[in-house]
Parts: C-alpha cells; sequence; structure tokens
C-alpha cells in the first residue's frame, strides 16, 4: 500500500518534470540584465571573471548575508551539539587516548597533499576575478584541506579560537570595507574605492579581490569551525 | 546536432530529484532521508544552471580566447551561475543543520529511524 502511494507520487513529480523538460526549448539569446552584467562588469568593474564581479559587486549584500547565514550555521550547530556538564558527550571523542589512531596511509598522504590542497585553495581565492573560482570555491577548497587535517592529526595543532577569531576579524574588515565603499564612491561594497588597474592583472579590478580574499578567509573558517563542531 | 545540452542537463537534474524525493518517501532512516535532500538539493542546481544554458555559449570569463566586445554575443548566462553559487551555501547550511539534529535524535533516542518519534505525528 505504501510502497503503492509513494511510487505514484513519484511517478505524478516525474511525469510533471517530463512535461517541463520536453517543453523546454533552448535560450537563443541573453536576458537584457546578462547583457548589462556582461558588457558592465568588465568595463567598469575591471574584472574578468563576470561571475565574481557579480556575486562581489552587484550581489554584494547578498553575499555578505550568505556569509552571515554561514556564521549563524556555525553557532546552532555548536547549541544543538553542546552537551550540557555532567551528560556524557553527544560524540565518542573522535580519537581517545586508547582507540585507534588514523593509519600509516592518511598521515603520509596528508603531509604530502595537505600543503598542495592550502596553495590550491589560496591560488583558487585569489584568482576569483580573473579566473574560475573566488572566495566561496576557495574557501570551501581551504576547508576541505582542513577537514583532512583533523583526520590526520586528531589532537592536532588547530586551535578552535584561532578559527573563531580568523572570521571575527574576516568580517569585520568586510564589513569596513563596504562602509569604505560608502564614504569613498558610490555606496555599500562598491569596489571602486581601489584604482581599476590594469585589465587582467592580479592586482587590477578594485577592490574585488581584496573582498574575494576576505571573503575566502571568512567562509574557510567558517566551514571548518562547523567541522569541528562535529569533531567534539 | 544531437538532443541540445540544456535538455540533457535538465534530465539529469529531474532524475536525481525524483531520486531524492524516493528516498525521502522510502526510507524511515533519518540519514537516509538527509541524503535524498541532499540529492534533490543537487538535482535542483543543476536544473538553474542548465536553464542559464545559451545554444553555444563559452564561461563568461574574459581571456585571450574571448574579448571584452564579444562578450555579450558569445557566453552562457552568468545570472544563474552566481544564484546557484549561493544556493550551494544554503543547501550546505541546511544539511549541517540537520545532520546535528539527527545526532541529538541519536543521542536521546539510540535510533536514528524517524518511527521513534511519535509524538511529532499529527
Amino acid at each position: 500500500m505504501r510502497r503503492v502511494f509513494i511510487l505514484l507520487v513519484v511517478a505524478g513529480f516525474g511525469v510533471i518534470f517530463a512535461g517541463l523538460v520536453t517543453g523546454y526549448s533552448e535560450r537563443q539569446a541573453l536576458s537584457a540584465l546578462a547583457t548589462f552584467y556582461l558588457t558592465e562588469v568588465p568595463v567598469d568593474l575591471g574584472a574578468a571573471n563576470v561571475v565574481t564581479g557579480i556575486l562581489i559587486s552587484f550581489r554584494g549584500f547578498d553575499t555578505l548575508g550568505e556569509v552571515a547565514v554561514l556564521f549563524m550555521v556555525a553557532a546552532s550547530v555548536g547549541v544543538i551539539l553542546a552537551s550540557e556538564p555532567g551528560d556524557k558527550p553527544l560524540l565518542l571523542p573522535a580519537i581517545g587516548g586508547k582507540g585507534q589512531g588514523p593509519s600509516e596511509l592518511v598521515r603520509n598522504g596528508a603531509e604530502v597533499v595537505l600543503p598542495l590542497i592550502f596553495l590550491f585553495g589560496t591560488y583558487v581565492i585569489m584568482n576569483g576575478h580573473l579566473s574560475a573560482g573566488g572566495g566561496f570555491q576557495g574557501g570551501a577548497v581551504v576547508a576541505s584541506g582542513v577537514m583532512l587535517m583533523m583526520l590526520a592529526y586528531p589532537t592536532g595543532p588547530l586551535h578552535h579560537g584561532f578559527l573563531t577569531i580568523t572570521e571575527t576579524l574576516a568580517g569585520v574588515f568586510y564589513v569596513s570595507i563596504g562602509i569604505l565603499g560608502m564614504v569613498l564612491a558610490g555606496g555599500f561594497l562598491d569596489s571602486h574605492i581601489l584604482p581599476r588597474g590594469e585589465f587582467g592583472t592580479l592586482f587590477s579590478a578594485g577592490a574585488i579581490p581584496l573582498i574575494s580574499m576576505l571573503l575566502g578567509i571568512k567562509v574557510g573558517a567558517e566551514l571548518s569551525v562547523i567541522i569541528d563542531r562535529f569533531r567534539n | 546536432m544531437g538532443v541540445p545540452i540544456s535538455q540533457i542537463l535538465l534530465t539529469t537534474g529531474f532524475l536525481l530529484v525524483l531520486i531524492g524525493f524516493w528516498g525521502i518517501l522510502r526510507h524511515r532512516n533519518i540519514l537516509r532521508i538527509i541524503i535524498g535532500f541532499s540529492l534533490i538539493d543537487t538535482g535542483m542546481h543543476i536544473v538553474l544552471v542548465a536553464t542559464g544554458y545559451i545554444t553555444g555559449g563559452t564561461a563568461p570569463i574574459i581571456d585571450e580566447a574571448l574579448g571584452i566586445k564579444e562578450a555579450a554575443t558569445r557566453t552562457v548566462d552568468p545570472i544563474p551561475a552566481a544564484l546557484v553559487v549561493t544556493a550551494i551555501v544554503i543547501g550546505f547550511s541546511v544539511t549541517a543543520i540537520m545532520l546535528s539534529f539527527a545526532i541529538r535524535l541519536h543521542a536521546t533516542r539510540k535510533t536514528l529511524s524517524i518511527d521513534a518519534l511519535t509524538e511529532s505525528r499529527w
């Protein structure tokens, strides 16, 4: 009975989706808004990657809200998983004193791969305005490296307070740059506060690389905090 | 000229959504329900990106192969891509919250089955 009902529901959605797919004809031309972004981002902002230009400049306030959402998630995961004093801990300690440690393979592999992951994450963050990538993507790469580090060194050097302070400082600088944009240029998070520079070089596109870097640091730290909360 | 690219992407995305629906409805284990939700999420992202494809378009990144002048005629729509970056982060956040609730549930009920939560049934 239950199974038939589920099949009916899924089949119903399948029919709706099939109608959508067959009725969709591939777009041949860009919308007016997309054309505006595609002409304005390279010329006015000086960013080669249009998506990053939209994310950091035109939709910069939205991106700031996004980072705030991540911060709230990190905080609420901490609240939900917090164990009251006297309770036994919710999660088993990742690797206890007598438990099994990470294998030789994980530890040696981490030593080889970790610097490369962090370097790649930094590269993706710093070149967000030039090629595919940006703050969110690079931050996620860095956080995946942090996760590997936690697996390889369970009692490792990563300090919770360090992550929190990094994240807070990045957030403060992000908002300060936004306010600077209001004072020196057209509005909140306006990237014209720095010179536009030569198109296609690392130091170009006004404040976009700077904002992208802060965003990357903040996202990386926040994701690491979330991973860290699940650990203990 | 075979099937258009956006059609393939739409089919893939909607199939993932259907698999996710099936997973959510079929299983009683909360972890599997969360996996189903993740599948729906991913499928929706693929669908969103697919709607931004313009026939013959390339990535909206200006370099030697794509001059500033022809950017507005030869690229795909950058707006869905920018929106999907946002959507991925929201999906990640929701998944993280759901997983922490699952851990809470397991700590209080010693089971991951949603059948244990009878009092919240209507």
